[in-house]
């Protein structure tokens, strides 16, 4: 089988101008550091990131957005990072500002190979008439009597991702609340890179604590590179 | 005399019954398990991704992959389970969380609940604040009774809504209220104040209810 383990350096190479990027994590809880890190050392341009928030101002999500590389970041709080509002004053960096189960579905459906989701979530608030940074405005659909929002699905180029235990062909074991959106993006981008704490040998774990599956994972980066 | 904070998280404390599954917003609803009576467990969910949430832990036990959704180290009780985000929102909005918790910038006699964005102030993002209070079955909100003597109890909430017609109760340093068809009714005051006081400090016409009892403080 194709050898998954990369470096930093080479999973930088994988970063092209204009791309969207779906980075795990909670406040950085779960983000891969050397991969934020190499999407830095890409130098690319014009990206999109998705991801729960904003990071915080040098870790994560903040660190491309601190380089000026991210020009849209799709996210449900960016409190935590005063950076962005600082950018988004400056008019350096766009934001959409999505609920957060509706984000982990519409990442979801994305991966699922569905069109998209139907959520009571923001019913009659300005997510659904798309006002202050939510976005476009939402198709009302009734079902059974009650209305929901249409909710797009979303899809990426390469989800960043990160694991505790990475076996040496991708299957992947998240920690406690590190787990968070990681285990979802697996399925929602073309190219998914997973950060590793530890990597052991094919066989090591047990297929019942893998939460992804290793045919979902392109490549593997040793976290502290 | 009790501090606000303290008359609040007791009230929001005493609603809950043994074996409820709450999720706690920041501020003061984090304050609510210190006040649990004894031989109630409640079971907490905290949004990025854990059932049975426990306490702090004690300096120097910090687990780096382990905290709330506030980004603080916690711990989990023995029993608890973690899950990913997508699941942690079938819970909140699948109907299975029994009360949320959280505080409120505004909130108004239709129900209706302002506490995410004040637009050009303050835009922090939703986070879960929307999921939570469309999906759990009962919304609770944890709040001061105006701010700075400035109302937040309204006919009509001025700031963009996190939902439309869904909280039930009100729970403040001045009082207990339930949200009905009809209004605001006030089921139980402090008696550290008048009912004028009370209905002075809210920006809608409060509903006295029949049989109103002070709060047990």
């Amino acid at each position: 089988m194709r050898n998954k383990i990369i470096t930093k350096e080479e999973a930088s190479k994988l970063f092209k101008d204009g791309m969207t990027i779906m980075t795990g994590g909670f406040l950085c809880v779960g983000t891969s550091d050397v991969g934020t890190a190499a999407i830095v050392e890409s130098g690319a341009k014009n990206l999109t990131i998705i991801s729960n928030d904003g990071g915080l101002p040098t870790k994560g999500n903040g660190l491309p957005i601190a380089s000026g590389q991210v020009s849209h970041l799709i996210a449900s709080h960016i409190g935590l990072n005063k950076m962005v509002g600082q950018k988004l004053n400056a008019g350096e960096i766009k934001v959409t500002l999505v609920p957060q189960g509706t984000l982990a579905e519409k990442i979801r459906a994305g991966g699922a190979g569905l069109g998209g989701i139907l959520t009571p979530t923001g019913f009659g608030t300005i997510v659904q008439s798309g006002g202050d940074m939510t976005g476009e405005p939402k198709k009302v659909i009734k079902v059974q009597g009650k209305d929901y929002l249409l909710e797009e699905k979303l899809h990426a180029d390469v989800a960043v991702l990160r694991g505790a235990i990475v076996d040496e062909i991708g299957n992947v074991y998240y920690d406690k609340t590190a787990r968070n959106f990681n285990q979802v993006m697996a399925f929602a981008a073309d190219i998914v890179i997973v950060g590793a704490d530890k990597i052991v040998k094919r066989g090591e774990m047990n297929p019942n604590d893998v939460m992804t599956p290793s045919v979902l994972v392109d490549y593997i980066i040793k976290e502290g590179n | 005399m009790m501090d606000a904070k303290e008359i609040i998280a007791r009230k929001v404390a005493s609603m809950l019954k043994d074996g409820d599954f709450v999720n706690l917003g920041i501020g003061i609803p984090t304050l609510v398990p210190n006040y649990l009576p004894a031989g109630v467990e409640v079971i907490f969910q905290s949004e990025n991704g854990m059932v049975m949430a426990g306490p702090s832990p004690e300096p120097g036990k910090e687990d780096p992959n382990l905290t709330n959704a506030g980004g603080q180290p916690v711990t989990i009780q023995p029993g608890g389970a973690f899950f990913d985000s997508a699941t942690s929102f079938m819970f909140i909005r699948g109907g299975h969380v029994d009360f949320t918790v959280l505080g409120a910038l505004e909130v108004d006699e239709k129900g209706n609940l302002s506490n995410w964005i004040v637009p050009g102030k303050m835009v922090p993002g939703m986070g879960g604040a929307m999921d939570l209070v469309a999906g759990a079955k009962k919304v609770v909100v944890a709040m001061t009774h105006t701010q700075k003597g400035a109302h937040k109890i309204l006919k009509a909430c001025s700031l963009p809504y996190t939902a439309v017609h869904e909280v039930d109760y009100i729970v403040t340093e001045m009082g207990f209220m339930v949200v009905t068809d009809d209004g605001i009714v006030l089921k139980e005051y402090n008696p550290e104040y008048t009912i004028e006081q009370i209905q002075e400090a809210t920006g809608c016409k409060l509903i006295i209810d029949k049989d109103i009892k002070p709060m047990a403080l």
